[in-house]
């Protein structure tokens, strides 16, 4: 071949791409105003009602308010990481945006890497917004000391993480992007309800949280509570302790899990 | 010098259905090279197998030297060095047209110059607004400025202008014939006969998954040496003659009439009627 330019530089890193892929989607995100605030206000819009509705002390000193945001940040990192992905995929692969990536030197992996990226950012966007509202306006004590909160944040990337992996695994189910919402969304507000996020878990009967224990929602929100309850609540758990240890595993286990299904079955076209 | 698409006895079949039944087709450095046929001809299976995206069945094929259906790292390194312009896409409406070309940039090892392929594509006046405020025409200019940001040798364009009105096609059509001079060799698929006719250096139809017949334009189906067809008005109202010669039945009908030869038209097969007449469909005379 006679090419003037033999190429000299190396195709960029999966890395490298990723993170670029992670930029351009927070600001697309960022750009779709509708979604913006649902997205963001909506956890607190339900802070808003459930604190109103329940407003009794579930023991002393724990109200029903700070029960309640440890669910709501655990469901955060299910809806910003599964549901959202699970719903936006299949829509782009409808759209020939996964097609037109794939003909290009992206790898699936920058692809992930980005999608992880933009869970993440939403993410901590929407949990500080729900701290600081639940804090201004509901009574929501912050935890002070620091091996809690080196739990949350173990909490927030493996939680985030593995609802990332999940959700693109998830989205090889849905045929379409308009169906997608239907299939996707009665999945996470069964698993809400199942999980404790709505209701004391432990009011819950108990077929209910057997089933809810195999799924990683109900490990997520047990962790959250663990962060924001103080520890004599733990003898409340279905354990009696908060299990933080068989959280991490479990949660790292779904993780696995949903990288592995998406790395096997993840699809650039809907099959005709 | 090595071709830069090079197929032996390709075969691809959906269930029972032969979409591609036993393809052979080379295409040299530089040229613009059409494939035309129906809907359903296998012109699409054919294109997406040397894109990458499906397999085969059986057949050699090379594209840039390299296996298309090749995978992993070896797979980024080979699409690095093609450009892929599909049907049109419909994402990413949140989007400059520079943001989005300058990202597209960011995958390839030699991407050329941002606003030097926004100006290229014509769009620089366009180039902040954001995507979802584009016409058609211009969101099919987006794609191939994002087909040809990574300098690619080898540029697959599939039906590049569908839908477009006749003054944008031919803005497109010589937005194509630049890309030529860059030295890309590039693939185009159609609909139109009178693109591939201003485009094409050599044509391929393909029908019920074969090739029938590789030309130039002005070859293809024998339409230099095809009969044309004269017409005039004589005594008895409109007399047509087909001749291989019209030059001399016209010399002959100048002695007949002396003066003007009333409503004189002298026909040759246009590319659509060859084209037609190939694959078996309506509408061609006899």
């Amino acid at each position: 071949m006679s090419k003037n330019k033999v190429s000299v530089n190396k195709v960029p890193s999966a890395l490298a791409i990723g993170i670029a892929r992670g930029g351009l989607e927070v600001k697309q995100f960022m750009r779709q105003r509708e979604s913006v605030v649902f997205t963001l206000a909506f956890p607190i819009m339900l802070l808003a009602i459930f604190g109103s509705v329940f407003t009794n002390e579930l023991t002393d000193g724990v109200t029903f308010s700070q029960y309640f945001v440890a669910g709501m940040i655990a469901s955060g990192l299910v809806n910003t990481g599964f549901q959202q992905l699970a719903i936006m995929i299949p829509v782009e692969r409808d759209f020939g945006t996964l097609k037109r990536l794939r003909g290009t030197p992206m790898p699936a992996s920058s692809y992930f890497i980005g999608k992880s990226i933009v869970v993440f950012v939403t993410m901590v966007i929407q949990v500080a917004l729900l701290l600081i509202a639940g804090v201004l306006f509901f009574g929501v004590n912050l935890p002070t000391d620091p091996a809690k909160w080196f739990t949350f944040t173990w909490l927030i990337i493996l939680g985030s993480a593995a609802s990332t992996a999940l959700g693109i695994a998830f989205s090889v189910i849905p045929k379409s992007g308009r169906g997608a919402s239907a299939v996707v969304s009665p999945v996470v507000i069964i698993l809400q309800f199942f999980s404790g996020v709505f209701f004391v878990f432990t009011d819950l009967p108990g077929w209910m949280q057997q089933v809810a224990a195999l799924f990683p929602l109900k490990w997520m929100t047990q962790g959250m509570r663990s962060v924001f309850l103080p520890d004599s609540f733990a003898a409340q758990e279905v354990a009696g302790t908060w299990e933080t240890g068989r959280t991490f595993w479990i949660i790292l286990a779904w993780l696995i899990a949903g990288l592995v299904i998406s790395i096997k079955t993840f699809k650039w076209e809907q099959e005709r | 010098m090595s071709s830069v698409i090079n197929v032996r006895g390709l075969e691809k079949s959906y269930g029972s259905n032969k979409a591609v039944a036993g393809i052979d087709l080379t295409i040299e450095p530089g040229e613009i090279f059409a494939l035309l046929g129906p809907n359903g001809a296998g012109k699409t299976t054919t294109v997406e197998i040397l894109e990458g995206f499906r397999d085969r069945d059986r057949g050699d094929v090379s594209v840039l030297d390299t296996d298309p259906g090749v995978k992993g790292e070896q797979a980024r390194k080979w699409r690095n060095r093609i450009g892929i312009v599909l049907q049109s896409t419909n994402d990413a409406g949140d989007l400059s047209v520079f943001e989005t070309v300058a990202h597209f940039a960011k995958y390839y090892s030699n991407p050329r110059g941002v606003d030097e392929v926004i100006n290229a594509v014509g769009l620089t006046d366009k180039s902040a607004e954001l995507i979802r405020t584009l016409s058609g025409g211009q969101r099919r200019r987006l794609d191939v400025a994002l087909g040809i940001i990574g300098s690619p040798e080898l540029l697959f364009l599939d039906e590049p202008t569908t839908g477009f009105d006749p003054e944008a096609r031919r803005a497109f059509w010589a937005l194509i014939q630049d890309l030529r001079k860059s030295g890309a060799t590039i693939l185009l698929t159609t609909h139109y006969l009178d693109e591939a006719e201003a485009l094409a250096d050599r044509v391929a139809v393909i029908n019920q998954g074969k090739i029938i017949e590789v030309a130039t334009p002005a070859l293809l189906g024998g339409r230099a040496t095809s009969l044309a067809t004269v017409s005039w008005k004589g005594a008895n109202g409109l007399e047509t003659e087909r001749t291989d010669n019209p030059t001399a039945l016209i010399c002959r009908l100048t002695e007949t009439y002396k003066d003007e030869i009333p409503e004189l038209t002298v026909k040759r097969a246009s590319l659509e009627d060859i084209y037609l007449e190939m694959i078996g469909g309506a509408g061609v005379e006899e």
